[in-house]
């Protein structure tokens, strides 16, 4: 038995911001959600399904808000769905979201991230004291820092590399009037000079604190050329979808390129038919969080071999302009809605694809790879949407 | 209500446009201030009931002992109060000293701690391997200045005096250099 063929034909984001005081949380997401509707010119009768994802309830501390949000999300007497992965949760659940689809249950579906990083603490939620275990004492970055520095030492990049990328990703920013950090004044010296928080990450070269939720319409083959044919946008059909996780310490896990991170990729480019990543993607929306996570990235996803990832950021090859433009809407660097990140990457390549991406687009752009990461970078999620049906 | 406040509330119809927020009518609040957030500290007091390993590991640590976990069968130990080996999947029953003597496997340089237990910034936060063990365990390492800690640099624990052992991680409150020989970092790949 053959998948049915699955499209994103309607996409939807809100504008991020450290506070989105003009809306409550379930506002939010319906301004993701009725843009998404709107783009795919459906109505949420349309819809058969409802896929949701946000970070872990002790961020907010409200349990399971997705109940009280059905009404919200227009899933009263519809199924509603969550998503658990981590950080890569908004990856995971258009992943989910697909499955309903592919499955051949549903034809329309709605998939929504989200976060709302004002009302939470994440610091507090990323280190809270577990009993009897010994508090990590150096915050969020303190997490990932020490991996970078190995990953320093055992490519030997220059230690500007970070810089190059956090300026790379605050300019794409610029073009992307739904980007959170909106910095025209950025430049090397000023991520240069910014205060160290975890060496070797500069504040300049972390993700910010956002509010803001993103949304996705799915649909099989039938509905979404139907949908194509009344919005007159390309469907960007779905070519490979792969998850994998591992876990968060263990004897022979490699933390700075772990195994499920080659894995899943191997898994999705085996899928969409992808032999040479580099010449057959035209451009990756790639969860770096903190800049140094791209050169390590790049080497995880096969881009570049293992300790070459820091010379393809180097030499320019993932600006705009470069061979392979790495996350040309400015990236979790300059937007970060925990819950929404991972779907605004995959949300990100979708437009790309469907020429939807306005001062951000890539010409051309034919075939994106969204990638998502969460945990200890311990669970991901990726996909290959492409203009051309599989 | 107004009929057209009912529309933008419907989950059944498309509004012309983008969505907005019906506009409220809020009755006069007077000229002050408006506030618009609070922070409300809220905490949650439990009783907590530690499983077969978290209690051998913390019987050791009353002792002033690291003990690890070994899962039946296989060699790695897992330090700390896991219960289960997890490339093994299997339950580490054989409890194993390791240590004291350790090696640092990676760490950060922190400039903006978190938590009542912080050192003064700025400290060093690392993943430590102690002898004996298959993976690493996070912990400051303090009595040497931050910028000459090294990966593979040889640590020891720092316990609390014998009379405050308890059971509990903070027994052990930093990690020190022994003044060893460095360990060669690619021997630790795998043990982060």
């Amino acid at each position: 038995m053959s998948a049915e063929r699955v499209a994103v034909v309607g996409i939807g984001q809100t504008k991020y911001a450290a506070v989105r005081g003009d809306v409550s949380l379930p506002g939010l997401l319906r301004e993701a959600a009725y843009r998404a509707l709107d783009d795919a010119h459906m109505t949420m009768d349309d819809i058969d399904a409802i896929v949701v994802g946000k970070a872990p309830d002790f961020f907010e501390g409200v349990m399971m808000p997705e109940p009280y949000l059905a009404d919200a999300l227009g899933a009263v007497g519809k199924p509603l769905f969550r998503v658990h992965t981590a950080g890569s949760v908004g990856g995971s659940t258009a992943i989910v979201a697909a499955s309903h689809v592919e499955s051949g249950v549903h034809e329309r579906v709605l998939t929504i991230g989200w976060q709302q990083q004002s009302v939470s603490e994440a610091m507090w939620a990323l280190s809270f004291p577990i009993p009897f275990q010994q508090q990590l004492v150096a915050g969020a970055g303190g997490y990932f820092a020490p991996f970078i520095r190995e990953y320093i030492r055992r490519s030997g990049a220059p230690d500007d590399i970070g810089i190059l990328v956090a300026l790379k990703d605050r300019l794409n920013a610029l073009k992307n009037p739904y980007a959170h950090l909106h910095e025209p004044e950025i430049s090397y010296d000023s991520i240069k000079e910014s205060f160290m928080l975890w060496e070797p990450i500069r504040y300049s070269e972390t993700c910010p604190s956002s509010d803001g939720a993103f949304a996705m319409v799915l649909a099989g083959e039938k509905a979404a050329e139907a949908s194509a044919a009344a919005s007159g946008v390309n469907p960007a059909w779905i070519r490979g979808t792969a998850m994998r996780s591992e876990p968060a310490t263990a004897s022979g896990r490699d933390q700075i390129s772990p195994k499920a991170g080659q894995d899943c990729a191997a898994d999705v480019y085996a899928q969409a038919g992808i032999t040479d990543p580099v010449a057959d993607i035209d451009m990756v929306e790639m969860y770096v969080p903190f800049s140094w996570y791209e050169p390590m990235w790049l080497e995880n996803l096969g881009f570049a071999p293992e300790g070459e990832g820091w010379k393809m950021t180097e030499s320019g090859r993932t600006r705009r302009d470069g061979d392979l433009p790495v996350n040309c809407s400015g990236g979790v660097l300059s937007t970060n809605p925990i819950g929404a990140s991972g779907m605004i990457r995959f949300g990100e390549a979708a437009m790309q694809v469907r020429g939807q991406a306005g001062d951000h687009q890539i010409d051309g752009a034919r075939t994106a790879l969204g990638h998502a990461y969460g945990g200890a970078a311990q669970f991901f999620a990726m996909w290959v949407v492409s203009s051309e049906k599989p | 209500m107004a009929e057209s406040d009912m529309e933008d509330r419907s989950t059944s119809t498309m509004p012309g446009g983008l969505w907005t927020q019906p506009s409220v009518s809020v009755p006069d609040i007077g000229d002050g201030e408006v506030i618009q957030r609070i922070t409300e500290p809220a905490s949650l007091h439990y009783s907590y009931t530690p499983g077969r390993a978290p209690t051998r590991f913390l019987r050791g640590l009353a002792e002033g002992k690291l003990l690890g976990g070994r899962a039946e069968g296989h060699d790695a130990v897992y330090p700390g109060s896991r219960g289960m080996d997890p490339v093994a999947a299997r339950p580490t029953v054989e409890s194993v000293e390791v240590g004291p003597d350790a090696t640092v496997t990676a760490f950060c340089i922190v400039h903006i701690g978190f938590g009542e237990k912080a050192p003064p910034t700025p400290f060093v936060s690392a993943l430590i391997l102690p002898d004996g063990a298959a993976a690493s365990m996070y912990g400051t390492v303090l009595g040497i200045p931050y910028e000459e800690v090294r990966i593979g640099m040889r640590v020891r624990p720092v316990w609390v005096p014998e009379e405050e052992l308890g059971l509990t991680s903070e027994n052990i409150t930093h990690w020190e250099p022994t003044g060893e020989p460095d360990v060669p970092a690619e021997q630790l790949k795998g043990h982060m």
